[in-house]
């Protein structure tokens, strides 16, 4: 099947591996991304945070040009922009906001707006997924983390539970790991201001990471750039501040799943983190390689 | 109404309530200041003002107040308040509203770093269509007078390939230009209703 | 050719400052039919309905008008006014030329010409009004309660005591409802059962009550003083006349359930009575739990029971009575926690619900009375209480307030505080609601006397933190976020209307509101009773409330129940639907529409043809007078007396005169 491909600009730089290991178990998946024409920043936080009106046209001309493309499904696996896509896309259909002459507004707003968990989890289906696992990861215990924008505000993310959510859970778990039970998983790591306010980032990365390493975790599953970075980059900082070790990989899910699915780790982008996520490769395959049916 | 304060009275600006409720389009007069926002709100313990403080400045018609606080630009937009408001009020949504006015009404930010991020931000938006790590540290560097700031993260990462200095541009930028011109016309026309 | 009576009213300045009155008695005078016309300052006053009659004699007037207020008003004052006079009460009409006019305009020349409209189409109605008679409707002198919480057996005790019969109908195996589960009640700490088993032993002796339990309400039909019911008595599989109450048979069981009525905090038998002082003290099997009826296997209560009162072939037995008024006290229930994912979603055992904490500190609960956590049975030494979860919330409960959860918060921390004094004890709140009588000060013993920690705000979220549970709260007197670190949490939430309250309104042709509470005839006028004649409404289900409210309520539902039982017979009202059986064409769309199921079909031999035909008939006893069936007839067969096409129609005429 073909769907839309939003990289978003995050996947093209900070966030390559993201958009390494994506491509790569799509592949694996038979899924086949078609990056949008000309695709345009979606505006992110700066936008909305400035101009509601740039922050729907940015985002919304990406959605037009999708449906210009032919193209009624778009994955952006980038939570933030995930966000920001689908909130242009309720506007325009709701009326707000505008596009230039030359783009179609409704067209826009039809475009179904998806994350990696949505296409993973609904449009692949776990049966598949686990089909495809030849190498399952049972030796990571890792900690789900979804951050903010894959889940709220509900009315717009429309997925999953934002107080509970289980989709990452479900998808580790068909590829062998063991996710931890915690109760950080969708608290604020403070990615947008990780620049302007470093240090407000630095003590919630470490409230979050602590809580993940009591809990058992030996990795971080994320499927958030602005979260991957800030958890990765400024993790010796929180280390640093709460007094202890943290020292915990910072992953994509889509690094995790391509880990199962036997691809190459170099591949998958498991080289770039700040903190080493190249020794998981070393522990991933450590138990005897059973799918488990549910993890602890 | 006058607030009585700092040795000097201020007069309410009741319509205040009014401009930010059509501007986000919310229904501020719902809040009945339950604090769940101020509870949840991972920045609170960072802010001068809690976020149902802000709310309740707005409400009472102090446009100064509500505008000048920290909160306003030390807002991540969680949207955990969004979530969890049992009236049902987008205070993220209202957030955006507040930054917008005290921009345009050029009140300077306590946070001034924040929008500043934004705006050369969006200014790489506007050349190149698309934002580029590079180009934006460094001149956010330079203007906050650090241009040392995550200097050796920036080697890490550049050396790890995850910095690209020639990113591609936009090929229909006249589009992306475009959309910033239709921005700026309705920049203060109000938000209509949720839906 | 009519003589109809036209008195406008001043209503002091009430009228008369936006009207001008006299005119509109001057012009009433000159409209068709009218032979008197006057104005004067308060026709409801003695002075002022001495006019009426006077008039009626004087001018053999054989119909009135009256330029006043709402006929929600003043209609039956001057009904009966002109009744006194002689005249048939049903040829009056009113126009509202207060609320409906000067009360909403200001305009001087508009408004008294919009009046004098008013006027002239009361006019035309009146013109072609006919005097109605009432019929006699008899009535059965036996009460219906459903419901044995303390709403229903208060009531059953006061009907019976009237003199009259009456059934109590329970779906639990035991009367009691939601006063058996409490442990103390405010504001005096009473214990809840001392004061309650009393009034269940009274009722279930009460030579005039016959109590049902582990039985429903299957089927109403009828109408007031001859309701047609079918109450279903579930088998107990237990012999009430042989059961001693011994309790072998609980003891020895082998199955485990979660308790409903511990609130799921501790477990009950397959055979069981929900509590110790249950009414009738005989226990029930719940045969979906049943070993015995599963699998066949087991059957140890019958082997172990010393009166052989086991008996396994028990059947339902179904009952139809007849009954003259019902009394619906079916109770609430609470909101399910696992809808607020923030606080766990039901998922932490020591986050638990207000219900389960009366059950904890109950001395005939799980834990024998002991405040201990769910996790591990340890003393907590901070507990933390939190109200209005799921009340005054739009998007995860209901916008209402739930009345009763302040005090009750209250009373659960003095509770702590008297069983474990060195424990800290904060409470999140809103607003402090203690409206009823001593409530206040019941607050303040808690705030100042015993140390409990009040603090404005609303809980964000609470997550397990080690062995304790974090809550992430706020206090917006001073204006910051703040973190308690609990041992053990307890959540104030709703209480909202049960999930069967659609099928019970439909099965008694009653509403509900947006919340499923039943709807009274009157918010304020007629607060325990329904639009469906004889049928009366007492307790929660109407709305939440505390136990002096609902003993008030019910109370009050059973006077009303004895006014309708103080006389042999009752009046009909006969403004009411009849159908012109020439007409009707037997199409039977009127039945469907009838929301009182007041229309039946019925066969007749047609005048003309000499055939048998199938028409519609109207139940004069139960229509209410809606008029939904004259605007849904096809035929124009139907018509509303007292209201009719012909009136309604002669009115817009005189409306549209030159």
């Amino acid at each position: 099947m073909k769907i839309a491909y939003y990289p978003g600009c995050s996947l093209h730089a900070t966030a390559k591996e993201f958009d390494l290991s994506t491509r790569a178990v799509c592949a694996a998946l038979s899924v086949e991304l078609a990056e949008i024409e000309d695709w345009n920043c979606c505006g992110a936080t700066a936008a909305h945070a400035l101009s509601d009106a740039l922050a729907i046209g940015l985002a919304g001309r990406n959605l037009a040009l999708a449906a210009q493309q032919n193209m009624k499904d778009l994955l952006a696996p980038c939570a933030a922009c995930f966000g920001r896509l689908k909130y242009a896309a309720k506007a325009l259909g709701a009326g707000r906001g505008e596009l230039p002459e030359s783009l179609d507004a409704q067209a826009a707003a039809g475009v179904k707006v998806r994350n990696i968990l949505d296409v993973l989890l609904n449009v692949v289906g776990v049966e598949r997924i686990k089909q495809q696992v030849s190498k399952p990861i049972s030796g990571l215990r890792p900690a789900a983390y979804y951050g903010c924008f894959l889940v709220r505000p509900p009315e717009i993310a429309e997925f999953d539970d934002p107080e509970n959510p289980t989709s990452m859970e479900q998808i580790l778990e068909a590829v062998g790991a063991q996710p931890v039970e915690w109760h950080h998983r969708v608290e604020c790591c403070g990615g947008s201001l990780a620049v302007t306010n470093t240090a407000s980032a630095v003590r919630l990365v470490g409230e979050i990471l602590a809580h993940a390493k009591s809990a058992g975790a030996n990795c971080v599953a994320v499927a958030c750039p602005m979260c991957q970075t800030n958890l990765d980059t400024r993790q010796a900082a929180a280390a640093t501040r709460l007094g202890g070790e943290l020292d915990l990989p910072v992953v994509y899910i889509t690094e995790l799943v391509g880990l199962a699915f036997g691809i190459e780790p170099a591949k998958l982008g498991l080289r770039r983190h700040m903190v080493d996520a190249m020794r998981l490769t070393r522990i991933a395959f450590s138990k005897p390689a059973e799918l488990a049916a549910t993890g602890g | 109404m006058r607030f009585l304060r700092s040795n000097r009275s201020f007069t309410a600006d009741l319509g205040f309530e009014d401009e930010v409720a059509r501007r986000s389009g919310e229904n501020i007069a719902a809040c009945y200041q339950c604090a769940k926002c101020t509870a949840g709100c991972p920045m609170a313990p960072d802010m001068d003002l809690t976020p149902s403080q802000v709310m309740r400045w707005v409400q009472l018609g102090l446009r100064d107040m509500a505008l000048t606080a920290s909160s306003i630009w030390l807002c991540t937009n969680c949207t955990t308040c969004t979530t969890r408001c049992p009236r049902d009020i987008d205070l993220a949504r209202v957030m955006d509203a507040l930054r917008a006015i005290a921009l345009e009404s050029r009140v300077k930010p306590a946070e001034p770093q924040t929008p500043l991020f934004y705006r050369i931000f969006l200014r790489l938006v506007r050349r190149r269509g698309r934002q580029n790590e590079l180009p934006l540290m460094a001149a956010y560097g330079l203007m906050t007078r650090n241009p040392f700031k995550d200097l050796l993260l920036g080697q890490r990462m550049f050396l790890k390939g995850k910095l690209n200095p020639f990113g591609p541009k936009v090929r229909n930028i006249e589009q992306v230009a475009r959309i910033f011109e239709q921005a700026s016309s309705s920049a203060s026309a109000p938000a209509s209703q949720r839906e | 050719m009519r003589r109809v009576g036209v008195f406008v009213c001043w209503c002091g300045t009430n009228i008369a400052k936006t009207v001008d009155v006299q005119k509109v008695a001057a012009e009433a005078a000159r409209l068709p039919g009218v032979v008197y016309a006057t104005d004067y300052r308060y026709v409801c006053s003695e002075p002022g309905q001495k006019i009426v009659r006077d008039a009626i004699g004087e001018h053999n007037l054989d119909a009135v008008v009256v330029a006043a207020c709402s006929p929600a008003m003043h209609e039956a004052t001057f009904q009966r006014c002109i009744a006194d006079a002689g005249l048939n009460p049903y040829v009056f009409q009113m126009a509202n030329i207060r609320e409906q006019c000067s009360w909403v305009h200001s305009d001087r020349e508009l408004a008294t010409a919009k009046a004098l409209d008013q006027t002239a189409i009361a006019v035309g109605a009146a013109a072609k009004g006919k005097p109605l008679m009432r019929s006699e409707i008899p009535i059965t002198k036996r009460a219906l309660i459903i419901g044995g919480g303390i709403a229903g057996i208060q009531a059953a005790l006061d009907i019976a005591d009237a003199g009259y019969q009456v059934a109590l109908v329970e779906r639990q195996p035991s009367i009691g409802g939601r006063m058996a589960q409490f442990d103390k009640t405010f504001p005096t700490m009473d214990c809840s059962a001392c004061i309650l088993t009393p009034k269940m032993v009274d009722a279930a002796r009460h030579p005039n009550i016959a109590l049902h339990t582990w039985s429903e309400v299957e089927s109403v039909s009828g109408y007031v003083g001859n309701f047609e019911v079918t109450i279903r008595k579930r088998a107990r599989s237990v012999n009430l006349e042989k059961c001693t109450g011994c309790g072998i048979c609980e003891e020895k069981c082998p199955s485990k359930v979660p308790s409903e009525f511990d609130a799921g905090l501790g477990m009950r038998r397959a055979v069981f009575r929900p509590f110790p002082q249950a009414v009738p003290n005989v226990p029930v099997i719940d045969r979906e739990n049943c070993r015995y009826f599963k699998t066949g296997k087991c059957g140890i209560c019958a082997k172990l029971c010393p009166a052989e009162a086991v008996d396994y072939d028990q059947g339902d037995e179904l009952l139809k009575e007849k009954f003259g008024a019902v009394v619906v006290a079916t109770g609430c229930d609470l909101y399910d926690p696992a809808r607020m994912g923030e606080y766990g979603g039901g998922r932490f055992a020591d986050v638990i619900t207000g219900e389960q904490f009366e059950r904890l500190v109950n001395v005939g609960g799980p834990t024998d009375g002991h405040i201990v956590r769910p996790s591990d049975h340890r003393e907590p030494k901070t507990v933390v209480f939190i109200q209005c979860v799921g009340s005054r919330d739009d998007t995860k409960g209901y916008p209402y307030c739930s009345r009763v959860c302040c005090m009750y918060t209250a009373k659960h921390a003095i509770l702590v505080k008297e069983k474990l004094p060195d424990a800290q004890v904060y409470i999140f709140y809103m607003d402090i609601r203690a409206a009823g009588k001593n409530y206040e000060e019941f607050v303040r013993r808690a705030q100042e006397e015993l140390g409990v920690k009040y603090l404005r705000g609303r809980v964000s979220r609470i997550y397990p933190e080690g062995d304790k549970l974090r809550v992430k709260g706020a206090d917006s007197l001073a204006g910051v976020a703040v973190e308690i670190d609990a041992d053990l949490v307890v959540l104030a939430t709703a209480l909202r209307a049960r999930d069967d309250v659609a099928e019970v309104a439909r099965m008694l042709s009653i509403q509900t509101d947006q919340y499923g509470f039943f709807a009274e005839a009157h918010p304020k006028l007629r607060p325990v009773e329904n639009l469906f004649a004889g049928i009366y409404l007492a307790g929660a289900c109407q709305y939440p409330r505390d136990i002096p409210d609902t003993v008030a309520a019910a109370s009050a539902a059973a006077a009303k129940v004895c006014v309708l039982f103080s006389r042999d017979s009752i009046l009909s009202e006969p403004m009411i639907a009849e159908v012109n059986q020439a007409r009707c064409s037997g199409c039977l769309t009127c039945e469907e529409v009838c929301p009182f199921d007041a229309i039946e079909a019925t066969v007749i031999t047609d005048m003309f043809t000499r055939e048998k035909r199938t028409v519609a008939k109207v139940n004069e006893a139960v229509c209410q007078g809606c008029g939904g069936c004259v605007a849904a007839c096809r035929s124009a067969a139907l018509n509303l007396r007292g209201f009719t096409d012909e009136q309604v129609l002669a009115g817009m005429e005189a409306l549209c005169r030159e």
